[in-house]
């Protein structure tokens, strides 16, 4: 089991490792220049290449990178530059270790940055995470059991339409109308449990989350759904039936059980790829969590932080899976982990 | 218990019809049979055939499905149509039990073989977890599977196949049902492994006195194990009576092709097999008349248009009252003896000792 | 001949075929009769398989992923395929026969030993070396429900090999596969329709004219009739029987059912646990079996006409299950589960011997059911004493290794003598 653990992890930094110089290579790859990017319109060739210096872009990939990783490790000063730090210290921005980059249009470091907007993010998958899962499995556990009734299609058509109803437009409703409209909740503003206390987090989550929670709830209705009348059919329920088990028994303990193991899988990934993909949420509600920090990121051409967000979402999914599979030999004997 | 008055099953007119978009599926029609208790009845016919979808309307496990039931199955004097969910779901696992086709599948794959055979005796018992699963060991140990009291902690899935089944006959006897029923119980296995499953249950048939119902698609299986044979098809009994009896001297063309299309081990080579021309038919429209007549070598025997537009009804032939076939020819024993019975043994057709000199 | 029913309308089509194929195989398989081809002594071996391995590693659970063992599932397997006739694999599940079918196709790549097809190994060849190969075998399915893709028309499964091999222009292809739907006994103008609309025994048709389409020299077939039912099971017989006469294909035929495996070939391997254990013709392996194992097995097979005159034989009782194929049995693999084993059989492998003309059994103790010899026949040919211990008078022979095929002279049991042909 650890040496599982351990194999898995080590292929997780190898594939971090990849990603991180893949997405350098991107940025590499573009047309734009870094150093007139920042340099501003009018600038003198000689600036640019000031400014490409100081900056360390006119070093070549593989240094950059390199310097990339060694600052992940041991931290690292913006700029590197012995001189600066003979004359004028406090210009000099210390990262410590692990050091992901410092963003120049921010102006702080990437880890900052993201220790700043990672509670947002989080706060908001967990909160959305909870409503969909109870409601999309109550949902289409509810809707196979009354498989063919008007309760069973109306909940289909319902997560149908859910599902078909962009994110923004669900989060703009719900803005508009239940809070500025009827006032049935506050504006929501970001509130964390040290300045609001548990009360005041949860309230302001609770607009935003609904609006993740719907789209996914209604995929997980209709996935339960299948999965809970896929296992009715399956023999051993029907072995349970002859043994005469009560419906009770055989629709949680048999049929149940082995029904939901799937959505194991899918709600540890769909959590994990929630933590920077609830960018619409984020940014209709003005929220500053990753997603919106992600999308000017990259509208700015921030490597750094572009850069440090990838790797920390990879690192979320690497780690979803891993855990994820722990569950399954958990959940199920027949899985050996090894 | 069952008397010689009143058999332990008795089964009338049973038809299971399910109502599907296409139209009403005919599933089983007219089935009517009578077991007595501790005699084995094996069913056999192909799939589709219906022999399956009975067994689960004896077992009354189409309640809470669309199936169109209608007529009798009485079980110790009670019509299982006419009592309660409730009551049939008290007589399931304990009355009436039933082992399937492919036990890998038929044991829930996440629970111990220990825990799901002592759910079994737990629900119709009120003992304590424990006192369940001492009887749970005992019962693997009858059924032959070595270090019971370890093995009862295995997952199905750390059982060979032969194991499985034989937890799966622990599982079902563990109540001392009245009446077995056992789908298809070998068809999963090795040559080898059903030979055991066949033994075992031959002597827990005799221990525990129950009736079974072996239902299968293999004649070598019914040969060994029944004492009455059902043949079904399209949802129809064609053939029915002792096993001996229909085995050599079948009346029904059917049951004749079933015959010639198996090779057996000691037949002769240089022939070819018989098959039956064509597929089983749609239980949707059924062919008029006999079911079988598109497929039948036989039917311009009968006079007339008769095999297409009516059905034969089940009644006894020409060998006696036990014997019931269902099909128009006048004349099915001298047919089966100068047409069938030399393609498909020639050595007890000629009347003579069985030689191997053709052989060698 | 025999009486010949509607589904055998595809003799028709299959004699214009035949024209085009006539060749020696063709030729020597109707000198064989119409029914199921004979054995005929010293016809050209189409395969030759010698001391074939595959195993399979077994991967330990920590750090590092080292092989920590082996699933021995085909373990030195050597026999011959006559051009125009069939061997039958016959034995267990897990016994390795499915595995040898895979090899001989290339699915695998064996761990050791060779596959000679008419005279070229093929063990260690190359996939662009196997292109051409793959048009002179081909395998026929167990399953006819997963083994052809619903999503393609039945015209384009069975016409993709010719795509593939561009042995025809594409104009002819649809004419050639309605030639070929016909000899399977399909109607041709459903060619263009969808898998799903066909019923199983359609499908395995479906399946055969696919494996046809390229004229191979080998078909092998696993386990074509197991998924069928029973009328549907001798309809596909026949076919493959008609096919065989009409296009000399040689057939591995692969298949747990003792019965079919009897009535369609001529030349039986039994298999256990990774090896042969006897080999024979027809006749020394169903009438005449010399190992234990194959006196169970067939035994054990349920017998309509037997029960039903009432001349039952006693039924062979084997204990228990297959062993594991990781860590089989020490000597003989069949020993924990056989009723004459003594402890020679723990301590030395039995070797594959002669006993007939076409007949080999591997067993320290050969004999007929009940007859079985008290002192093991093998303990001079090892070098060993009867209870397996080395014996320093005796020197072992050296002329053990097992050789696909049979040679001239073997050990007569009956008269205690070397036989000749």
């Amino acid at each position: 089991m650890l040496a599982y653990v351990i194999r898995r992890a080590v292929a997780g930094v190898i594939m971090l490792i990849v990603m991180s110089i893949v997405t350098f290579a991107l940025f590499f790859a573009s047309p734009i220049d870094q150093a007139s990017f920042i340099c501003g319109k009018n600038c003198s060739p000689a600036q640019k290449q000031q400014t490409a210096a100081a900056m360390g872009y006119d070093d070549s990939f593989i240094n950059q990178w390199w310097d990339f990783a060694e600052g992940v490790v041991k931290g690292r000063d913006y700029p590197d530059d012995p001189k600066l730090r003979e004359t004028a210290p406090e210009t000099i921005v210390h990262c410590e270790a692990p050091c992901m980059g410092y963003s120049r249009e921010r102006g702080d470091t990437v880890t900052n940055l993201i220790k700043d907007t990672f509670p947002v993010s989080f706060s908001l998958a967990v909160a959305a995470f909870i409503l969909w899962i109870a409601g999309g499995v109550l949902l289409g556990v509810t809707a196979a059991l009354k498989k063919g009734s008007i309760i069973d299609r109306g909940l289909v058509g319902l997560s149908l339409i859910a599902y078909a109803f962009p994110t923004f437009f669900v989060g703009l409703i719900l803005y508009k109308f239940v809070a500025i409209k009827w006032g049935l909740a506050d504006i929501p503003r970001y509130t964390s449990i040290a300045d609001g206390g548990v009360g005041g987090w949860l309230s302001s989550l609770a607009l935003p989350a609904i609006t993740l929670a719907v789209f996914f709830m209604a995929g997980y209705v209709r996935m339960t759904r299948s999965y809970v009348i896929e296992s009715f059919q399956e023999d051993y329920v029907r072995t349970a039936r002859s043994k005469g088990l009560p419906e009770r028994t055989v629709t949680f303990k048999h049929a149940l059980r082995a029904a939901l193991t799937p959505i194991v899988t899918m709600a540890g990934l769909d959590f994990a790829g929630l933590m920077g993909g609830a960018i619409i949420t984020e940014s209709v509600f003005n929220y500053p969590g990753m997603g919106k920090l992600a999308v000017r990121a990259s509208q700015d051409f921030d490597l750094p932080t572009t850069v440090g967000l990838v790797i920390l979402l990879a690192a979320f999914v690497i780690a979803a899976n891993i855990i994820v599979d722990l569950l399954y030999a958990v959940i199920d004997p027949r899985v050996r982990l090894g | 218990m069952g008397s010689a008055a009143a058999p332990l099953l008795s089964v009338r007119e049973l038809e299971v019809h399910f109502p599907t978009s296409d139209g009403l599926v005919k599933a089983v029609n007219g089935l009517t049979f009578d077991l007595e208790a501790g005699k084995t009845l094996g069913i056999v016919g192909e799939s589709g055939s219906g022999k399956s979808v009975s067994s689960m309307a004896i077992m009354g496990l189409h309640r809470g499905t669309n199936a169109k039931i209608s007529g009798e199955i009485v079980l110790d004097g009670v019509n299982l149509l006419d009592i309660s969910a409730e009551e049939m779901r008290k007589k399931r696992g304990r009355e009436v039990s039933m082992i399937f086709q492919d036990p890998l599948s038929a044991m829930h794959p996440y629970y111990t073989v220990g825990n799901q055979i002592a759910e079994a005796y737990r629900v119709h018992n009120d003992v304590s977890k424990k006192v369940a699963k001492q009887r749970a060991v005992e019962m693997l140990e009858r059924v032959g599977i070595p270090n019971p009291d370890k093995r009862v902690n295995d997952y199905p899935h750390q059982f060979s196949g032969g194991m499985r089944q034989r937890a799966m006959i622990a599982m079902g006897l563990i109540n001392d049902p009245n009446l077995l029923i056992a789908d298809e119980p070998t068809t999963a296995l090795d040559v080898t492994v059903q030979a055991q499953i066949l033994d075992l249950l031959q002597d827990l048939q005799r221990e525990f006195n129950s009736a079974v119902i072996i239902i299968t698609h293999d004649l070598g299986v019914v040969a060994e194990m029944a004492d009455d044979v059902l043949v079904m098809y399209a949802g129809r009994a064609v053939e029915h009576g002792p096993c001996k009896e229909i085995l050599t001297h079948p009346e029904m063309p059917y049951t004749w092709g079933l015959l010639s299309s198996v090779p057996d081990l000691t037949g002769d080579t240089e022939a070819r097999l018989i098959p039956i021309p064509g597929n089983p038919p749609s239980l949707l429209n059924p062919p008029p008349g006999c079911p079988f007549h598109p497929r039948c070598a036989h039917r311009d025997k009968v006079p007339g248009d008769l095999c297409r537009t009516e059905l034969p009804l089940l009644v006894p032939g020409q060998r006696g009252e036990t014997h019931t076939k269902r099909c128009h020819l006048p004349n099915p024993d001298a047919i089966y003896a100068t047409e069938v019975l030399p393609e498909i043994a020639p050595d007890l057709a000629a009347g003579a000792a069985p030689t191997r000199a053709e052989e060698l | 001949m025999k009486d010949e029913m509607s589904d055998e309308s595809a003799n028709a089509g299959m004699v214009g075929m035949a024209h085009e194929m006539a060749d020696d195989r063709a030729l020597a398989a109707r000198a064989a009769g119409h029914g199921a081809a004979v054995a005929m002594p010293g016809a050209k071996p189409i395969l030759e398989v010698d001391r074939l391995r595959m195993y399979f590693p077994v991967k330990s659970p920590g750090l590092f992923r080292r092989t920590v063992g082996q699933v021995q599932a085909v373990d030195g397997v050597s026999f011959q395929v006559a051009e125009a006739t069939s061997l039958g694999l016959v034995g267990e599940s897990g016994c390795g026969k499915s595995t040898t079918g895979r090899l001989i196709t290339r699915l695998y790549k064996p761990t050791g030993g060779a596959i000679r097809f008419e005279g070229q190994d093929i063990a260690d060849a190359k996939p662009a070396e196997l292109k051409p190969l793959r048009r002179e075998i081909q395998m026929i399915f167990q399953d006819p429900y997963t083994s052809l893709n619903p999503r393609q028309t039945v015209g384009s499964i069975v016409g993709a090999p010719l795509a593939i091999h561009k042995v025809l222009p594409k104009d002819k292809i649809l004419p050639r596969v309605q030639e070929l739907l016909e000899i399977v006994g399909l109607n041709p103008e459903h060619y263009n329709r969808y898998p799903h609309e066909f019923s199983g025994g359609q499908r395995q048709r479906i399946g055969i004219a696919r494996a046809l389409t390229l004229q191979p020299k080998l078909l092998v077939a696993d386990e074509p009739v197991s998924a069928l039912d029973v009328s549907i099971q001798a309809q596909v017989i026949n076919l493959l029987q008609d096919i065989q006469n009409e296009f000399g294909v040689a057939f591995l035929f692969i298949a747990h059912d003792l019965a079919i495996v009897r009535h369609f070939c001529p030349e039986i391997a039994v298999m256990y646990l990774g090896k042969i254990v006897e080999i024979g013709d027809r006749d020394s392996i169903y009438s005449n079996a010399h190992h234990p194992y194959t006196q169970a097995l067939l035994s054990a097979v349920p017998d309509v006409k037997q029960a039903a005159s009432g001349s039952r034989i006693e039924r062979i009782r084997l204990q228990g299950d297959v062993p594991s194929p990781i860590e089989p049995p020490s000597g003989c693999r069949f020993r924990t589960r056989c009723p004459i084993a003594q402890e020679i059989c723990a301590r030395h492998e039995p070797p594959l011997l002669q006993i007939g003309k076409r007949h080999k059994v591997a067993c320290h103790f050969p004999g007929r059911l009940g007859q079985a010899p008290r002192e093991p026949l093998t303990a001079g040919l090892l070098g060993v004493d009867s209870e397996g211990r080395p014996d320093p008078g005796a020197s072992p022979s050296t002329d053990l290794v097992e050789q696909p095929g049979y040679a001239d002279t073997w050990f007569d049991l009956d008269n205690k003598s070397i036989g000749r042909a």
